[in-house]
């Protein structure tokens, strides 16, 4: 498998673009699973990840996700199911035998080795000539912008500087897949930050595919084409970041990706588009039918809580006039003030609780609200999303 | 405001006498190994005497040549061994067996030396072999191993997994990958093993009494023979050269293993 | 989990060649202790009986088995010397670790208060007198306590004796001796487990308003214990086999085990019953040892 190593032409070629095209995915995991002892770390996952795809895998700390990766990479074999790469079984390959690279969490940079020598190891164990892993590390040397530095060793680096050689020294290979784990959590949130936009920039460039893995949320919106969310060993959800956060499939992945309110009840009838819902802490609500038909019975309604609004007297403007509007009447219970945006909690008359986060769009208090104010919270049926129990 | 120092005074005192406690006797005796009196406890000013009637001893000289001999090749084949088992047992996950060997490797480290030695003596006298160089290296190898598995296998277990994992993913097999990566990290180690070895095979009286056969003395053989009948100034001189001797292997090596590794984890000798 | 399968099939091989080594000059030896133990003595070369030998098949073999008898260990538990000996060994080996935890206690503790830089240099000092030979130092000591030796000469120069001490063949030579040159062992696992150990746990103490002594005795001393542990064994099982120290600094009138062992072998070349000691010394020693075991293979393997 070694053989896709030496290509020396343009980056992109690396990855198959004709596959891509004929529909075959790049990687196919079908119904893969592993057990720990007793622990089901990983049971039974499928997924397709297309050439050129930035995918992230995210889940709370213990629900599979790196157990996944570490299978992709072949430090972990599967119990069951199989490992497609462009078509070829890989799942009992031996890491070494795959045309996969990986980013490790802490780096695992060689700390007997300059930043030049770990970006030219797997270069030389892949036999490459020595003027060709002299150019190729220059290559990768400029493209993660750490020229200067090959002669340091790691511990002669910032943090940033080594995720740096870690993610040269797994890109240098030209893998048909990249890994990521947990590549930012080492670094500060100012730093990760514009780490996340180079990162994107290079996926781009070089066209490659990556599947990262992460439980900060945010990154996997910011960077990713496509998230999966795992929770105890299999994927909850599969989507874009947009539809993940406003077409969460659970309760549970609702509240997991970003804030919500949650609104337990029954329903109680279909009114041409809208199904009529009685919540506990919020009266009788109004929410668009969904896309996939929820059963009737116990249902919960979702909404987030920029897009509750708040006003002294109630909608106003043209919205106002819509019948098909949910007023929930209350007081200021709560004030958070977030710099960009102030989350008021207010306390609902018929007993519940629900967030607003307000834009604080103006410079001075004008339109703020104080504590104890009485206020209308309102959102229209097509901000809420309705979820089985 | 004044500093809360974690350090009291009381810990500076035990610090300073413990230490006093544990130099000021060899720091003696190697002053009174220059002593020109023949009387050890009387002062007669500066002098190599005893040295020059330590090189004319030539019993002396046979048995330190036979115990250098013994050290420095029981200590290489015992940094093999130890290294191997080191590796084993870090890495080997759980095998057959797996106890037992733990077993035989830990209890040496604390087993009076009385039991080895004699058990070893009934296995070479069993075997019919010849006591001498051999019996004593390969009896030293045995007790040195052990040490030399502890620190090393400190070190392995130290070492971080994920280094290995990358060496792989980079292309390497796993015995390429300790080759590598884990080799140049845990050398620092198997250096402090190898030293460890030596300086207990050159220190060891008890197991070499038992091993060893007539006509060849080890070193601490020779000095333990000449101590019991009383103190006398050329032992004091054959002290100085061997505490000299270790000191040298200590630098030596501290020296080499900074060189080798910018790391700065050193592995202590326990 | 796997990938530590892929290290372990090769790791797993390099057991052989150490595992047979050690099962050969480790293992094998203790059968032959074993067996000789329970073999009687003979005026020949090798001076005990029955010999076994292999080469005469299981014919022969079976009278020799058959002249096995438990009449050295019957010695052993009737007379005195050997009774003594065990009781010595043991009441020293107890009262020299007790010394040593007490001198070494403060020093560990001195050194894990030490800032950061001066901790390795500290520790380098007090390993490197343990490379020095056991023998030397034992020989220093021998320097210091003989009748004119320095500590005499100092006690009758500051007059606090008017006679020269006999130091020399007493108990408290001995005893000089071993802590002297037991004390990094007891020093060092000290010291690991000291040095571990968060600062703001004694800083929480103190805040919430324990006195030093206390926040000693309720939060450093019972979470130094695992070291404590170590070092008392450490120390504790290769003190009740001792040989040269007794020898060379205590008087000859009581006997330690060693002594007794390396007596009967050497100069009364009674093989059985030294072998029979060795084996009542290892029983003695088995439930330290396996504890030592046990310790040794939480720290090494289970990583800290």
């Amino acid at each position: 498998m070694t053989d896709e190593l030496p290509r020396t032409g343009a980056a992109k070629d690396a990855v198959g673009e004709t596959q891509s095209a004929a529909g075959e995915p790049l990687l196919r995991i079908e119904g893969i699973a592993k057990t720990f002892g007793t622990f089901r770390a990983v049971d039974g996952v499928s997924l397709d990840i297309k050439a050129g795809e930035f995918f992230a895998l995210l889940g709370p700390s213990g629900c599979g996700k790196t157990t996944l990766l570490r299978m992709l990479a072949g430090f972990e074999a599967p119990d069951e199911g199989r490992i497609l790469l462009g078509g070829k079984d890989i799942a009992q390959a031996l890491p070494h035998e795959r045309p996969i690279n990986m980013m490790f969490q802490n780096y695992a940079l060689f700390p007997h080795l300059s930043v030049h020598d770990n970006i030219a190891f797997g270069l030389k164990r892949a036999g490459m000539a020595r003027t060709d892993i002299a150019t190729r590390v220059a290559e990768m040397v400029a493209l993660v912008k750490l020229d200067g530095l090959e002669k340091r060793k790691p511990d002669q680096l910032s943090g940033g500087q080594r995720q740096r050689v870690a993610l040269a020294r797994a890109l240098a290979r030209r893998p048909r897949l990249l890994l990521l784990d947990e590549p930012l959590a080492a670094l500060d949130k100012k730093l990760r930050e514009s780490t996340q936009g180079e990162l994107m920039e290079l996926q781009r460039r070089l066209g490659m595919t990556f599947i990262i893995v992460t439980h900060d949320q945010e990154e996997a919106m910011t960077m990713a084409s496509r998230i999966g969310v795992m929770r105890d060993g299999k994927l909850a959800q599969v989507a874009s970041p947009r539809e993940l956060y406003e077409a969460p499939r659970s309760r549970w992945i609702a509240e997991f990706v970003g804030d919500v309110n949650l609104f337990d009840g029954e329903f109680k009838l279909r009114d041409g588009h809208h199904l009529v819902i009685a919540t506990q802490g919020a009266g009788t609500l109004m929410v668009a039918e969904p896309r996939e038909p929820v059963g009737e019975g116990r249902l919960s309604v979702a909404i987030r809580p920029e897009k509750v609004k708040l006003s002294r007297r109630g909608p106003v403007g043209e919205i106002g006039h819509a019948a098909a509007i949910n007023r929930l009447e209350g007081v200021i219970a709560d004030i958070c003030y977030l710099g960009g945006t102030t989350t008021y909690k207010v306390k609902l008359g018929a007993g519940g609780t629900v967030q607003a986060a307000v834009a604080n769009s103006a410079r001075l208090e004008a339109d703020s609200y104080s504590l104890d104010q009485h206020v209308v919270a309102w959102f229209t049926p097509d901000d809420c999303v309705v979820l089985p129990s | 405001m004044r500093k809360i120092s974690r350090l009291s005074r009381f810990n500076i005192a035990s610090l300073a006498l413990g230490l006093a406690f544990l130099y000021l006797p060899i720091l003696i005796l190697v002053i009174y190994s220059f002593n020109a009196s023949r009387l050890v406890t009387v002062w007669g000013g500066w002098s190599l005497r005893w040295y020059h009637e330590l090189f004319n001893d030539r019993a002396m000289i046979e048995a330190a040549w036979m115990s250098l001999r013994v050290a420095v090749s029981s200590a290489t084949i015992a940094t093999l061994l130890g290294t191997l088992a080191a590796v084993a047992l870090s890495r080997g996950e759980r095998f057959r067996g797996r106890t037992l060997f733990s077993g035989m490797l830990y209890a040496p480290l604390v087993m009076p030396e009385v039991i080895a030695g004699l058990s070893l003596l009934l296995l070479f006298v069993a075997l019919n072999a010849e006591r001498g160089f051999w019996t004593v290296t390969i009896a030293h190898t045995t007790l040195t191993m052990c040490f030399v598995a502890v620190v090393v296998q400190s070190r392995l277990s130290s070492l971080d997994r994920s280094l290995e994992e990358a060496a792989m993913d980079l292309g390497c097999d796993p015995l390429r990958a300790f080759v590598a990566v884990t080799l140049p990290l845990i050398a620092p180690s198997i250096v402090a093993g190898w030293m460890l070895a030596f300086t207990l095979s050159l220190d060891d009286l008890v197991i070499a009494s038992f091993t060893t056969g007539p006509g060849s003395a080890t070193l601490p053989i020779r000095i333990y023979s000449e101590v019991r009948l009383g103190v006398k100034p050329e032992i004091n001189a054959i002290c100085t050269l061997v505490i000299a001797l270790i000191a040298m292997v200590i630098v030596i090596a501290s020296l080499a293993s900074k060189l080798s590794s910018s790391q700065g984890e050193s592995a202590a000798p326990l | 989990m796997s990938a530590r399968r892929i290290f372990a099939r090769p790791a797993r091989l390099a057991a052989i060649v150490p595992y047979v080594w050690m099962v050969l000059f480790f293992l094998v030896p203790f059968g032959f202790v074993l067996k000789i133990s329970l073999s009687q003595t003979a005026i020949a070369q090798p001076p005990y009986e029955p010999v076994f030998d292999l080469t005469a098949g299981w014919a022969a073999l079976k009278p020799a088995f058959a002249a096995l008898s438990i009449d050295n260990f019957s010695l052993l538990a009737s007379d005195d010397i050997y009774v003594f000996a065990y009781v010595r060994s043991l009441t020293v080996a107890v009262t020299a670790t007790a010394l040593l935890l007490l001198i070494g206690y403060p020093i560990a503790y001195g050194m894990a208060r030490l800032p950061k830089r001066w901790q390795a240099v500290a520790m380098v000092l007090v390993i490197v007198p343990f490379w020095t030979s056991f023998l030397i130092r034992i020989y220093a000591w021998i320097n210091i306590l003989q009748h004119d030796g320095l500590l005499n000469q100092i006690l009758l120069a500051l007059h606090l004796v008017s006679q020269p001490v006999v130091w020399l063949s007493t108990d408290s030579a001995m005893y000089i001796g071993i802590v002297y040159s037991y004390l990094p062992f007891m020093i060092l696992p000290l010291y690991a487990t000291l040095a571990k150990m968060e600062p703001a746990l004694e800083e929480a103490a103190s805040d919430l308003g324990a006195p030093p002594w206390q926040v000693f005795w309720l939060v450093t001393f019972p979470l130094s214990l695992p070291g404590v542990g170590a070092g008392v064994l450490l120390c504790f099982i290769p003190i009740v086999g001792e040989f040269v120290i007794p020898d060379l600094l205590a008087g000859s009138n009581s006997l330690m085990i060693g002594q007794t062992l390396w007596l009967e072998f050497f100069t009364n070349k009674d093989w059985p019953v030294a072998s029979a000691a060795a084996i009542v010394l290892l029983m003695v020693l088995l439930v330290p040892l396996l504890l030592y075991e046990r310790l040794q293979k939480r720290q090494l393997e289970q990583g800290r």
